[in-house]
This record gives structure tokens, C-alpha cells and sequence, in this order.
């Protein structure tokens, strides 16, 4: 039988034996970001549609968590640098090629936009809220009178946002697993799942539940058929992608993936939403938690196999 | 920089020579040999590799920079520009040949072809202590440097060239 032994001296470390530079920081960041994209993007949308009375959670009161998860997401991003000091080297430079240069400077337009439309809406939660300033509360009212501008903004940016956190990956042919276009909606389309999953828990409309949990539906086949999608174009490809493909077809990611990602963050959840739809009681969280526990571990696993997932030399 | 596999023994005499060089901290290295025994027993081969950055053409590592830190430079030699880098890792996952790596000090750390050296004009640490002389580094624009005319005479292979990054490193087979 012919073999083929490798034996290399180098031994770095985060390197060798296995790529494993990216810790946890990095797929929280993108889940938080993921989430935080998916909740503004509702927020415009139904803005720009005229619907905010409506949806009232979804336009008004959920997008309040966006900037907390912004901001948590920028802690562990920050985190992950190893030249913490030097972070706003990334605000020197704008570079066209880098998904992370795009990435920075979505952030640095979404992070205070969400901001300013919490501060937008504050008073929908704390009718007594206070801003105490006379030029706050003007610069409020005239960012109410520019609504529709901003609400356009944020859907773009927003949808920036929840893409390229699926670029960023996709843009490194070195890892054959994140080499695929497929990643860019198919993190997005999570994030927008996660989003809608919120709005469901934290809304107390009936009719706007139902919307949102139908949006969710159609958003978790839309992750399905594109996971399909991702897996038919890996086995079609050169052998590295194939031995990509394998590590979730027998692999040491097989259970994890398909019993964590699509069996409990998207089919579960989605029985369990259909189910509500015609008419069945089921406990809320229920279904929300599954999408956002999906969604988490969709990150992790993606981040973690893709470091394993090389070119053979 | 060209690198004779059929003349290399593997002795590593490279790896300290550019350990000591360029005071790389201690567990990690810019240069390595990779040792491929390829074959059907008892017809085997062994090939031995001085391997170390590509210096590609086409940098995934440049383009993928969030700062600009890693860049081109003289002769096409990629360095990393240490206090412009954040530390992002983001090089280091799109180096197909993983030839980077976090330096203690917190930047990214890679082979700088001893581009310190060449501009007074020496050969890189690894090429100048090599005991059997394997290794062959110059101007590959010029068609009468050495490593020019032995790229002609000589069959050469690059590493992984199908990831499209057009490395400068050549493997004389």
C-alpha cells in the first residue's frame, strides 16, 4: 500500500499540531453581531414600511438590545487582539480587501446608530426617562424627524453587518471549509432568524408573534436549504473541500453539527413554531431559546472546523 | 529563494541560524524542515524540505491585513510592519502554508527573508550557514543570478501552487 508520512519540525504555538488561533472570542463576536444585525434590520424594515405601530417590538423595543449586544461583541473582539494597544490602527486605514477593514468600519457606523435608536425609543420602555439636557432632547427630536434616513441606513448597514461576518470567513482560501460563498447568507439568514426569535420572546402582540414567527420559518428553510446548498458544493469541488465536507459526514464535527445546529437550533424550532401557528399552546422560549442556542453553536462549530479544515502539502 | 531537496540532509542547521539571527523567542520558528517519506515499502523516498514564508506574489496574508501592516516590500519580500499590527490573527488563518505566528510581544512574526541582511548585502541567515549549500537566494529578476540560472537547469516545484498565491519559494526536485 503506498504512504505517505509527514513529519515537520515546527511546532508553533496556536499553530501545530492544528490551526487554533481563533478562540471562543471570535464566533461570540459574530453571534452577538449576528443577532445585533438581525434585530436593526427588522427594526428599518418595518420602519421603512410604515409598520412601526404594528410591530411595535420589533421597531421599538427589541433593537434596544442591539447596542448591548454590539458593545458585548466589541469586548470580545478586542479580546482577541494580541496587540490590544494598537486597535485603533484599524481606524488609520481603509482596505478595500479586507473583509475585517469593511467589518471595522460597519461597526463604527451600526454601533452608535443603534445607540441613537435606543435612545430614539427609550421613553416607549421609561415614559418618566429624563434626558436632562435640552440639546439631547432636540437632537432626538431631530433624528425623529429623520426617521425614514436613518431606518435606511441601518437596513443597509445592518445587512453589511450580518454578511460579512460570513465574508470574513469565506474570504480565506487557505481553510478550504470557510472557502465558499455560501457563508456570507448563510450567517446572515441566522442572524436574521436570531433576530426574529427576540422579537417573538419579548413581544406580547399577538399578531405581531405570528409575523414573526412565520418570518422565522421561512428564514430557518432558507438556512437549511442553503446548508444543503454549502455540502453539495463542497462535494462537487477539489479534494481539500471534500475533506472539509467530511469533517460534518462522519467527521469529528458530524454530531455536534447536524444534533446541535440543524436538528436542535432549526428543525425542533421550526416544528415547534409551525405547530404554534396552527394553533397548538407551546411554551415561547421554548422554540426562541433552540434558535438562539442554534445560532451560537452554528459560529463556534463553523470557526472551530474551519481551523482544522487545511491543504495538504 | 530556491532550495535543493536532493541536496538537503535536514539537519536544521537553518532553523537556528535564523533562531539566533533573529532573535525569534524560544519554542517558536520562522523556518522548519518537513520530512515526506512517500512510497510502497521497500521503494521508498524521502524528500526533506527547508521550508519557510512563500513570500507570495499574491499574498492572501497582505490582502486579508485589516491595517496594512503586512505589506510588500523590497524585492516582493512580505513583511509585517510590528507596530501597525493589532494582533488580529487574521493573516494567520489565511496563510496556506501557516507560516505565521503570534510573537509573544503580540504582533505577527514570520520569515523576513533576512531582508536586513541582503540590503548590506549578505545571503540570509538559513542560506548562509547551510553545511551542504542547498539553498540558493537572489534576484529572481535577474536572469543572470544564481537562483535565476538554476531554475533553468533544474525540475522545481512549488508548494500547494493551486491555492493561487504564486509562492517565491522553489523546491528543487
Amino acid at each position: 500500500m503506498r504512504e505517505e508520512v509527514i513529519i515537520s519540525g515546527r511546532n508553533n504555538p496556536l499553530i501545530d499540531p492544528q490551526l487554533h488561533v481563533w478562540h471562543w472570542e471570535i464566533p461570540t463576536y459574530l453571534f452577538l453581531g449576528g443577532l445585533a444585525a438581525g434585530l436593526l434590520f427588522f427594526a428599518a424594515l418595518y420602519t421603512i414600511r410604515n409598520k412601526d405601530e404594528e410591530y411595535k417590538t420589533a421597531v421599538r423595543i427589541a433593537p434596544m438590545l442591539a447596542p448591548i449586544a454590539l458593545v458585548l461583541g466589541l469586548v470580545a473582539l478586542f479580546l482577541d487582539l494580541h496587540n490590544k494597544l494598537y486597535f485603533w490602527r484599524l481606524y488609520t486605514t481603509i482596505r478595500l480587501e479586507s473583509p475585517m477593514s469593511w467589518g471595522a468600519w460597519t461597526l463604527m457606523v451600526v454601533t452608535p446608530l443603534s445607540m441613537i435608536w435606543t435612545a430614539m425609543h427609550i421613553k416607549d420602555i421609561f415614559p418618566k426617562w429624563n434626558w436632562k439636557f435640552d440639546v439631547i432632547e432636540e437632537l432626538i427630536e431631530f433624528f425623529h424627524k429623520h426617521k425614514r434616513t436613518l431606518a435606511w441606513i441601518m437596513l443597509i448597514s445592518s445587512a453589511i453587518l450580518g454578511i460579512y461576518t460570513g465574508i470574513l470567513f469565506s474570504a480565506f482560501n487557505a481553510r478550504p471549509l470557510w472557502n465558499t460563498s455560501i457563508l456570507g447568507p448563510l450567517f446572515l439568514a441566522s442572524g436574521l432568524s436570531a433576530g426574529a426569535a427576540v422579537v417573538i420572546w419579548m413581544s406580547k402582540n399577538h399578531a405581531e408573534r405570528k409575523r414573526f414567527a412565520q418570518l422565522d420559518l421561512m428564514i430557518i428553510g432558507i438556512e437549511l436549504f442553503l446548508i444543503i446548498h454549502m455540502f453539495m458544493g463542497f462535494l462537487a469541488s477539489t479534494q481539500v473541500q471534500i475533506d472539509a465536507a467530511n469533517l460534518f459526514l462522519g467527521g469529528e464535527y458530524t454530531a455536534p453539527f447536524w444534533i446541535f445546529v440543524v436538528f436542535l437550533g432549526m428543525i425542533v424550532p421550526a416544528i415547534l413554531e409551525g405547530m404554534e401557528l396552527k394553533g397548538f399552546k407551546i411554551p415561547v422560549a421554548i422554540p426562541v431559546v433552540l434558535v438562539l442556542f442554534g445560532s451560537v453553536m452554528l459560529r463556534f462549530i463553523i470557526a472551530y472546523a474551519g481551523q482544522a479544515s487545511r491543504w495538504l502539502y | 529563494m530556491a532550495i535543493d531537496t536532493k541536496k538537503c540532509v535536514g539537519c536544521c542547521d537553518c532553523v537556528v541560524a535564523c533562531q539566533t539571527e533573529n532573535d525569534v523567542p524560544i519554542g517558536y520558528c520562522r523556518d522548519w524542515v518537513v520530512e515526506v517519506m512517500d512510497g510502497t515499502y521497500p521503494q521508498l523516498e524521502m524528500e526533506l524540505r527547508s521550508e519557510r514564508c512563500n513570500h507570495c506574489e499574491n499574498s492572501p496574508c497582505v490582502r486579508c491585513c485589516p491595517t496594512g501592516a503586512s505589506h510588500y516590500s523590497e524585492g516582493g519580500t512580505v513583511l509585517v510592519t510590528k507596530n501597525e499590527c493589532i494582533g488580529c490573527s487574521a493573516c494567520i488563518t489565511s496563510c496556506p502554508y501557516d507560516a505565521r505566528f503570534v510573537h509573544p510581544e503580540g504582533y505577527v512574526d514570520k520569515c523576513t527573508f533576512c531582508l536586513h541582511r541582503v540590503k548590506k548585502g549578505m545571503q540570509p541567515a538559513c542560506v548562509s550557514v547551510c553545511p551542504t549549500k542547498c539553498m540558493y537566494f537572489g534576484d529572481l529578476d535577474d536572469p543572470r543570478s544564481e537562483v535565476s540560472q538554476i531554475l533553468k537547469k533544474r525540475k522545481y516545484k512549488t508548494l500547494i501552487p493551486e491555492a493561487g498565491t504564486k509562492p517565491h519559494l522553489y523546491f528543487l526536485i
